[in-house]
């Protein structure tokens, strides 16, 4: 179907190799590698200790934390976890896949031992009594919950500034946002706060922050991981997404929460590959290692209204996967554009339903009132924050008699539309790319007064959670600002339930890319050592 | 999990909160809550009040009635009696102490998901199928959303514009006493949805001063909304429909349907037009109906009252609003008036996925469906039943279940709905047990009945036993043999007893030769007497009156 309203035009970028501006003065800097797998080898040769390896996380975080502010919460039972898995290690028990691994969580989604707020105060102090479905099987796998990282309130938001709470800085300079609505576990990871992070990508809330923040940012498929636990935004766009500072970490903390929940009827049970038996190292990579694979270059990501640096680095990217054997070629998505409207009315309908609960009345903020209708519209008005009642009165509306059908329905018509020209792309193509945001992250407080301008960021990413398809960010260049280089991220988007593809692509991608380092500089003379 | 839900509740004292103003506000409710409280007290007096109105109400009502018809739909609430709630694995019990029977998903916490418990489905399925309907085999949950501190997540999961069921029929039986008849009420529509919590009102317990407290133990319980065609006229046509409804739920054993306790909730919508008129009358809901007397009653006032505004014309009186049955005052109150619809913002669940059913699914369930109360009551009226009999035994399941079972032994059916009926009815109004908890099996009713029939033992011995067999169980054969009570049809037996009491009474003799024959009955009983009422008494009487009336 598409082919007969384009050309498929094969793309050549000769001589024009990936530019890194942000690179290491004296040597080439190593290709990044997994945290996960590298501590492992640590702990069990007994080479450093869980808690030596928390302890070095927790002082970074301390140092970091001033700047950055990306966590709500920091556990206070790090080091006793750790002195447990020491004391397995000692006995030489069985160890989960990700023993002593230090993870942060964006503080929507619950946590049995620590608050749970969502970035609102209409959660302030609530502490769940149960686990989220991703988080228990992270700590079964031997994870240790470092704290809950920062966010925009319910997930709404592309910045963080609109947490309840506090406002999160970019790593990479501290005057920009991190992105959001994940910004805090973005930048925690960036940071080296954390080795890996958990968000959740409600319209593009991993992706466009991993892109901020230079780190690998991954969307799993619609209903892949469990929503148990996770606080609902819009209940049908909703992922629990990975953050790692390499493909190989993104994929093995994918692996631990992947996979059918009872607790969610929603969640696929179709089997989870697996996906960490794949990464290979780089020196054993054969020169034209993604040899045959079709990708296709998403024509609407890279016109007018979209960075000039940022399309750059996209079409960078794709003479990269042509060197690594690839084909690449320019595809249109004809209704890539109704994406974004189609989102907005969806996700704030769904959440002005799924906000409804925190009326004050069986847990967190309460205003003591003279009746009833005073305690609701009290507690919310005090609770909520004004990006959220924006969403929730634009999804009122949207739902409301009279306007349904020309919103709500109109905007699900949209979103089979999105599905089917995504599934025909795919059909042509194994996999597509496009930049995860049409900018470098900008700076705090630039967007706080032009939601349009906020929103219209979304672009790149909503399409795909409209899809319910899988998509994995990772760095691929920088653009320079003013003062400092900035990373970019390329989106890679595969169909649904090819995480594997994506994440063998990917960690290729990450392996072959030379001349780049994304640590940020305040933290890269420390990790120098 | 329920320790760790303690603790939330605990960590939230927010649960209780101040409401003198609320509760003063919302009144009505207060009042629904007190009457409810005091149903046990009340329900007495209603048995009494009852006939005094069903006398003196309809003939009021037919004076006005003349050119008047009613037009009458209902909305019913059917709880199932499923082992867990609708999307949560928690029990229901009702009367449980407050909030011991929740968790994160009926208490609507961040992050908590529903899954559908596939007993609802099944349910609803039964009840589709018993009422006619047409099933939808794709069908999906749909959100319905409004703000009440007993609905937790803000809107309650049901079904809009695809319900799992439609367009069925229900065929009731009027009862002989209101003339009996045959009617056919057509069923709109059946969806599946979730139960809400419980306010719980207290009065100055605390230094708030009154309260208004949330249980939600009820909160996702699953409901089966059942609503009729408005082909309804009349109290007991409705109270009938209601009835039958009943029934049908306890056959399929989908819910207890137990109206005091909430699990069978009827809400009727009302109007009348004078008759000939093609259009419908400006509607009104009525509330707060906890029995079948209470719905026909506070129809009939209804009527009443509708029809005396139109008479007196002031039409422009009747609104859309929602009324209450006040039983202590025997009328209608109004609860609320409504300002135009409400706006549910209706849209798609999107927790759950779609639900789908199979024909081979729906044919399974078609299969196992058990005999229906309609096609009990046609089998009985062809075997030769009258209506009342019929009635009466299809009414509740487990008696048609004795009843079946004791015919199915060989019974003679005449005889067996007569025991069932008199005495073991009796008995069962005297102790206010079921037919479950008598010790009584049909086996060995039919075993009493071929007892009686053969003559192995007298009609008088049999009722002797019955109520033995009723209360302490046992065999009829073992009874028999242990109180040694085979009847006595060995002639010359009889004899010597009868020469015994002739011989013993002399003077009676003498009287009774002397004309007063009705000293037969005298002569009878001493010799049953002698006997132990073992003595057959056709026997008896022949041999007793050769013996007296034989000249010297």
């Amino acid at each position: 179907m598409l082919s007969s309203v384009q050309t498929p035009r094969l793309l050549r970028f000769q001589s024009f190799s990936l530019k890194c501006l942000h690179t290491h003065p004296t040597t080439t800097p190593p290709p990044p590698h997994s945290q996960i797998l590298t501590i492992r080898k640590s702990l069990l040769s007994r080479e450093i200790s869980a808690v030596d390896l928390a302890g070095t996380f927790l002082n970074r975080l301390r140092n970091t934390e001033p700047h950055l502010k990306s966590f709500l919460y920091v556990s206070d039972v790090v080091l006793k976890e750790a002195e447990e898995i020491d004391r397995k290690i000692a006995e030489n028990e069985e160890l989960g896949p990700l023993t002593g691994v230090l993870v942060g969580v964006k503080d929507n989604i619950c946590t049995s031992d620590m608050p749970s707020t969502a970035g609102s105060k209409i959660l302030e102090n609530y502490r769940p009594p149960f686990d989220a479905t991703a988080v228990g099987r992270m700590k079964k796998c031997g994870a240790i919950v470092i704290g809950k990282t920062n966010m925009d309130e319910f997930g709404m938001g592309s910045t963080t500034e609109g947490s309840g709470y506090q406002v999160t800085a970019n790593p990479w300079d501290l005057s920009r946002v991190p992105g959001g609505s994940s910004g805090g576990s973005a930048a925690a990871v960036s940071a080296r706060q954390c080795m890996v992070s958990l968000g959740s990508d409600t319209g593009g809330s991993v992706r466009q922050p991993a892109s901020f923040c230079g780190v690998v940012g991954l969307k799993p498929t619609y209903g892949r991981v469990s929503r148990y636990g996770l606080v609902a935004y819009a209940s049908s766009l909703d992922v629990i997404g990975c953050f790692g500072s390499s493909v190989a970490d993104a994929g093995i903390l994918l692996h631990a929460i992947s996979g059918h929940d009872k607790f969610d009827a929603t969640s696929s049970k179709k089997e989870v590959p697996d996906f960490a038996s794949q990464f290979t190292a780089s020196d054993q990579l054969d020169s034209k290692p993604l040899k045959g694979l079709r990708v296709g270059l998403i024509r609407e990501t890279i016109e007018d209204g979209v960075d000039p640096d940022v399309i750059s680095s996209i079409r960078g990217a794709g003479s990269h996967l042509e060197e690594l054997g690839c084909t690449v070629t320019e595809v249109s998505l004809p209704s890539f554009s109704l994406g974004l409207p189609a989102y907005y009315i969806l996700a704030s309908s769904e959440s002005s339903s799924n906000l409804s609960r925190y009326d004050g009345i069986r847990y967190g903020k309460q205003v003591f009132a003279d009746e009833l209708n005073s305690l609701y519209g009290e507690s919310r008005a005090g609770g909520l924050g004004s990006e959220v009642k924006m969403r929730i009165l634009m999804g009122t509306y949207a739902l409301s008699a009279g306007y349904y059908d020309a919103y709500y329905k109109r905007a699900q018509q949209v979103r089979t539309l999105v599905r089917e020209s995504f599934r025909a792309a795919l059909d042509e193509n194994d996999i597509l790319i496009s930049p995860a945001a049409p900018s470098a992250a900008y700076k705090i407080g630039e967007k706080k007064n032009d939601p349009l301008s906020m929103y219209a960021g979304d672009i790149m990413t909503v399409n795909v959670n409209l899809a319910g398809l899988p998509a994995l960010v990772l760095p691929c260049g920088f653009v320079d600002s003013s003062s400092v280089a900035l990373p970019i991220g390329v989106q890679m988007i595969s169909a649904a339930f090819e995480e594997e593809k994506l994440l063998k692509v990917g960690h290729i991608f990450e392996q072959t890319l030379q001349g780049c380092s994304f640590i940020p500089p305040l933290v890269a003379d420390e990790l120098a050592c | 999990m329920a320790l760790t839900f303690l603790r939330g509740i605990q960590l939230n004292p927010s649960m209780l909160y101040p409401s003198s103003y609320f509760a003063r506000k919302h009144g009505v409710l207060y009042c629904c809550m007190r009457s409810a409280q005091t149903q046990t007290a009340t329900q007495e007096k209603e048995q009494t009040k009852l006939k005094v109105s069903t006398q003196s109400q309809p003939k009021a009502v037919d004076k006005f009635l003349k050119d008047f018809e009613a037009v009458i739909g209902i909305e019913t609430h059917v709880q199932l009696s499923t082992l867990t709630k609708a999307f949560c694995s928690c029990p229901y019990n009702y009367g449980s102490p407050p909030n011991t029977s929740v968790c994160p998903v009926c208490m609507g916490l961040p992050g908590a998901l529903p899954v559908l418990n596939s007993k609802v489905i099944e349910c609803a399925v039964r009840v589709g199928l018993a009422l006619n309907c047409k099933l939808s085999l794709n069908s999906k949950f749909d959100r319905k959303q409004y703000f009440y501190p007993d609905l937790p997540k803000g809107y309650q999961i049901s079904q809009f514009d695809i319900p799992i069921a439609s367009g069925g029929y229900l065929d009731v039986d009027l009862p002989l006493e209101y003339g009996g008849g045959h009617r056919k009420f057509g069923i709109t529509r059946v969806h599946m949805e979730e139960d809400a919590g419980k306010l719980l009102h207290t009065d100055g317990v605390d230094l708030f001063g009154s309260l208004i407290q949330v249980d939600l133990n009820r909160a996702g319980v699953p409901l089966l909304e059942i609503v009729s065609e408005p082909d309804m006229r009349t109290g007991i046509e409705a109270a009938e429909y209601a009835a039958e409804l009943q029934r049908l739920v306890r056959y399929l054993g989908v819910g207890n349907g137990n109206m005091q306790e909430g699990s069978l909730r009827c809400d009727v919508n009302i109007s009348v037009r004078p008759i000939g008129q093609l259009e419908f009358g400006t509607k009104v809901e009525i509330k707060n109906l906890n029995s079948f007397s209470s719905m026909s009653r506070a129809i009939d006032y209804e009527i009443s009252r509708q029809v005396e505004l139109h008479n007196q014309g002031q039409i422009d009186q009747i609104v859309q609003e929602t009324r209450l049955w006040e039983e202590g005052a025997q009328k209608t109150v109004t609860m609320r008036k409504k300002e135009g619809l409400a706006d549910y913002r209706y849209f798609p669940e999107p927790d759950l996925p779609g639900v789908t059913l199979t024909e081979e699914y729906v044919n399974s369930i078609r299969e196992s469906l058990p005999e229906l109360p309609e096609d009990k009551r046609r089998r009985y009226e062809k075997m030769g039943l009258s209506m009342q009999d019929v009635l009466f035994l299809a009414n509740d399941i487990n008696i048609a279940d004795f009843f079946d079972t004791t015919t199915a032994g060989g019974a003679d059916i005449k005889l067996a709905a007569n025991w069932i009926m008199g005495d073991i009815a009796a008995y069962m109004k005297n102790e206010k047990v079921t037919i479950n908890e008598i010790k009584l099996t049909p086996q060995e009713l039919g075993e009493l009945i071929a007892s009686i029939k053969d003559e192995t033992i007298s009609g008088k011995i049999g009722k002797e036993i019955l109520f033995e067999l009723i209360a302490k169980g046992g065999t009829v054969k073992g009874l028999i043999k242990e109180k040694d009570l085979v009847q006595i049809v060995d002639t010359a037996e009889i004899e010597k007893m009868v020469d015994k009491v002739i011989a013993d009474s002399p003077k009676q003799l003498e009287q009774y030769r002397g004309g007063k024959t009705k000293l037969q009955g005298y002569f009878a009983g001493q010799v049953m007497k002698e006997s132990k009422g073992k003595a057959n008494p056709k026997l008896l009487n022949k041999i007793l009156l050769e013996k007296l009336n034989a000249k010297n």
